[in-house]
């Protein structure tokens, strides 16, 4: 964290309210999000509870699971999911725009443009907080291998159809997630966290209720209050007036609301299937819904408050202006999408358990690379955010007081103007450091000639080394003038990625060598008795 | 009030954070924190829920039937391939009364084991001591297993899943520090057996495979937990020393009145952060006093560790906005700096030109 960002919480500590941690929104945002608000049993793995999902903030669909541990009513609820979810991601999936993709050419070997279709928008996946994102991928693990009874009428416990492809979809955003600046998938924390700076650690802004109320607090109260009330205020039952934002679910709900609604349910289910004749069956229904609707009620009461509070912080982010390279960021999203789009419609087999070597590196490299992005355009984005990276060292920000044209030392002389600036900060220069500043949207390089009177001065004199047209004379508006206040940085405004990886079938010995046959795919998880405890 | 025992979970607490003497002195008179932390109207939210609960024993009981047979097929094939394969197993009774018998008892049982090598013995819920600020605590780890070639290993059975060979990297991680303490305990015991046994470096754990209930394991090295721990434990403050600093006749029961026992806790100096949220009882009694008096500790440790001398949050301030502190001192101007840049950065904002485009 940096000093300013520190400073931001301490002021937000003194104020009662949070402060603003960037000054525009570095995150795309759909006008039609879908939202999914999901809880889980506690200590079992990828075992759902229910969910609130949907595009309607007052209409949310409610999937309540009434017995957990119950693999038929586990799937009715993932098959539930499925129908929500795969109708919301087609509807993104058919608008589509040309676009253009270089493709190494099979034959010449040369890189080639190729005419591709591009999806125009796509879909967008906000969860409450960080463990949400977690819970997106296991249901995508623990769904993506299944077999459906049309593709392997063998298959012992046969999933509905369409679950597979969800978990297949939710693998994908799950991984998408892990891209730093994408947008396919977003935990409400995270983004508000990244927006505002409040009052209370970091790892106290994971609680989705405390984190709003520092930012929003209620009329006439102080954030600090509000989040310990969200926190910690409990009814007289002893139940968390603001439950967790999940997936897990606070233990005195379990063990006093949750598990005798269970149980009833489960005294009902035997009752039911214990009747004797149809008269008796009808009344013991009649008790099994009853049991069942409660269970709902309780998985409502719990997801209700998340839904609306996660509906509140796309108000507040919405209020930002949008930073002007969050569309760029977005556009790769989207080709992440319509690639994911074609290898499902090409009927590749699901996401492997594990990645090969050099799907692994590259997944990496991406990641890194867009790390350096983000952090670049971020700063190119927000003067906050470039505020940091100047007291750091690594920009600087200055009125130019002087220019002075010389050129360069060839056959063709090229224009290399030295520009004199003047600043306060305190940038990490080296001898013919390179320094960038933006100028229309590309970066236009500088070269770090020296102090005019000595580092403590604060005046610098830079090199121009491009961008100013092929002529004699620079293009005009190419060069600084004097008077004109700047900001350079020291980093590169588009961040180059590594060498190449090798293509799969080049892979060294030591990863593992190139992968042999066409991989058969991969087997479901072997279901034994013990998934139903 | 009955005393509470000091657990493996609360050692690798107090060690991660070992300069707070409220913690130790607490944990080590045996305090009840959960019903103190009610008591003083801060109440915990710690609580497991029956669900993980009964999964948990269940899961156990499953790695444990058949005498531990599967535990020790994982433990062969984790740890020690090179060994004979475990068809017999000694599984000694440890039952006796009180902590003191069951570790004289589980003692017993480990030299028995080192008497007669050449076989696997599984100690199932054996009960160690260890000395920790000059009092002992017992410890219950939920295996010890005996390698036939004499070396001890720790087993700690846990109910995540372990999802294609990888678990989430927190768990594992709070489930090494928990097994460290188990490793200290045994080695403890080790040193008086003659010759010494060796005790593992690789403990097992073992946890559900993927979806299912189906046991599997992985060997984790926990020599730096172990590291870490022995290093943190030597430097807890001596609990007599601390309680020697106590004015006379305090006492922290939770029958006290609200005021008298919040006297009682404030005469202990605590070393509150965020991370004890997740791992002390009394935290948020704690964290209501750190903010109080303005710590910025209450931020999180890095904060603290930027600012200097710096310690409460109007002093900050008042340094950053030049009312205070010495322009000299680096983090005061450090500050100077960030407050000036970011109200530059937010009047910029605000007037909506930007600075760099």
């Amino acid at each position: 964290m940096s000093l300013i960002a520190t400073l931001a919480r301490l002021e937000a500590v003194s104020t009662g309210r949070a402060q603003p941690a960037a000054t525009v929104r570095h995150r795309h945002l759909s006008t039609r999000p879908l939202v999914f608000v999901p809880l889980i049993t506690a200590g079992e793995a990828g075992a759902p509870l229910g969910a609130l999902v949907g595009t309607d903030r007052d209409a949310p669909r409610l999937l309540a699971v009434p017995q957990p541990r119950d693999r038929d009513l586990r799937f009715a609820f993932l098959a539930e999911l499925a129908d929500v979810v795969l109708p919301y991601i087609d509807g993104f999936a058919d608008v589509v725009e040309p676009a253009e993709r270089s493709e190494t050419d099979p034959e010449t070997g040369k890189r080639v443009k190729v005419e591709v279709e591009l999806c125009a928008d796509a879909p967008q996946l906000i969860v409450p907080s960080r463990a949400g994102i977690d819970l997106v991928r296991l249901l995508g693990r623990s769904t993506r291998f299944r077999r459906t009874a049309e593709q392997d009428p063998e298959t012992p416990f046969p999933a509905p159809p369409r679950v597979p492809l969800l978990g297949r979809w939710l693998t994908h955003f799950g991984e998408r997630a892990r891209v730093p600046g994408s947008s396919l998938l977003l935990a409400m924390t995270d983004v508000l966290g990244r927006h505002w700076a409040t009052g209370q650690s970091s790892l106290e802004d994971q609680h989705l209720g405390a984190l709003l109320a520092w930012i929003a607090p209620p009329e006439g109260r102080s954030g600090a209050e509000a989040a310990q009330e969200a926190e910690l205020a409990r009814d007289a039952a002893g139940q968390l007036l603001c439950p967790p934002a999940g997936p897990a679910t606070d233990p005195a709900f379990d063990n006093r609301l949750l598990a005798p609604a269970i149980e009833r349910y489960d005294r009902a289910r035997t009752a039911l299937a214990a009747a004797e004749d149809g008269l008796e069956a009808d009344d013991r229904l009649g008790a099994l819904t009853a049991a069942e609707r409660e269970i709902r009620a309780l998985v409502a009461s719990r997801t209700r408050p998340t839904w609306d509070a996660v509906w509140q912080g796309l108000d507040l982010l919405r209020e930002l202006p949008e930073g002007s390279r969050v569309e760029e960021r977005w556009t790769r999203d989207r080709w992440s999408f319509t690639g994911h789009r074609d290898r499902v419609a090409s009927g590749e087999p699901p996401q492997p358990r594990r990645d090969d070597a050099v799907t692994a590196a590259n997944k990496l490299a991406t990641r890194e690379r867009e790390q350096s992005r983000l952090e670049a355009q971020e700063a190119l984005d927000d003067p906050l955010v470039m505020a940091a990276r100047r007291l750091s060292g690594e920009a600087f920000a200055g009125e130019v007081v002087d220019v002075v044209m010389a050129y360069s030392e060839s056959k063709r002389p090229s224009p290399r103007p030295l520009v004199t600036v003047r600043t306060d900060d305190g940038p990490h220069l080296g001898e013919r450091a390179r320094a960038y500043r933006s100028l229309g949207g590309k970066p236009q390089t500088v070269e770090f000639v020296g102090y005019e009177d000595g580092p403590e001065g604060g005046l610098l004199v830079l090199r121009v080394l491009d961008r100013m047209g092929r002529g004699k004379e620079p293009e005009p508006g190419s060069v600084p003038e004097k008077g004109d206040r700047l900001c350079f940085t020291l980093f590169e405004h588009e961040p180059r990625g590594g060498a190449k990886l090798p293509d799969p079938e080049e892979t060294p010995w030591t990863h593992g060598g190139p992968p042999g046959e066409e991989p058969a795919p991969e087997p479901a998880d072997q279901v034994t008795e013990e998934d139903i405890l | 009030m009955p005393a509470k025992a000091l657990d493996a979970r609360a050692l690798a607490a107090l060690a991660a954070n070992p300069g707070c003497r409220r913690r130790a002195i607490l944990d080590g008179a045996g305090v009840n924190k959960a019903a103190l932390a009610g008591a003083l109207g801060s109440p915990s939210a710690f609580g497991q829920s029956q669900f993980a609960l009964v999964r948990g024993n269940a899961f156990e009981a499953k790695v444990k039937a058949d005498g531990g047979t599967e535990l020790l097929r994982l433990a062969h094939e984790k740890l020690d391939r090179g060994s004979e394969p475990p068809a017999e197993a000694r599984v000694p009774d440890l039952t006796a009364q009180g902590p003191q018998g069951r570790t004289a008892r589980t003692e017993l049982a480990l030299r028995e084991a080192a008497g007669a090598p050449g076989a696997w013995t599984l100690l199932d819920h054996p009960m160690l001591a260890l000395d920790v600020a000059g009092s002992p605590a017992f410890l219950e780890p939920d295996a010890v297993v005996v390698h036939p070639d004499g070396s001890w290993t720790v087993v700690e059975i846990k109910s995540f899943p372990l999802l294609d060979g990888a678990a989430d990297p927190a768990k594992v991680g709070a489930a090494a520090r928990q097994a460290a303490v188990y490793v200290l305990a045994l080695e403890q015991v080790a040193a008086r057996v003659e010759p010494a046994p060796r005790v593992r470096h690789r403990i097992l754990l073992v946890c559900p495979k993927d979806f299912s209930n189906l046991p599997t394991a992985s060997a984790v090295d926990v020599r730096k937990q172990r590291a870490v721990t022995a290093r943190q434990l030597a430097r807890l403050t001596r609990i007599e020393e601390i309680a020697d600093a106590l004015p006379e006749g305090t006492c922290f029961s939770p029958d006290l009145p609200a005021e008298q026992l919040t006297r009682a806790v404030e005469a202990v100096p605590a070393a509150y952060a965020p991370e004890c949220l997740s791992a002390c009882e009394l935290a948020f009694h704690c964290r209501d006093r750190s903010r109080a008096e303005g710590a910025v500790t209450s931020l999180g440790r890095p904060v603290r560790a930027e600012l200097g001398g710096l310690t409460t949050v109007e002093d900050v301030l008042a340094a950053a906005r030049g009312e205070a502190g010495d322009p000299d001192d680096p983090a005061v101007a450090a500050l100077r700096r960030a407050a000036a840049l970011r109200a530059e950065a937010l009047g910029t904002a605000s007037r909506e030109v930007a600075p760099c485009p």
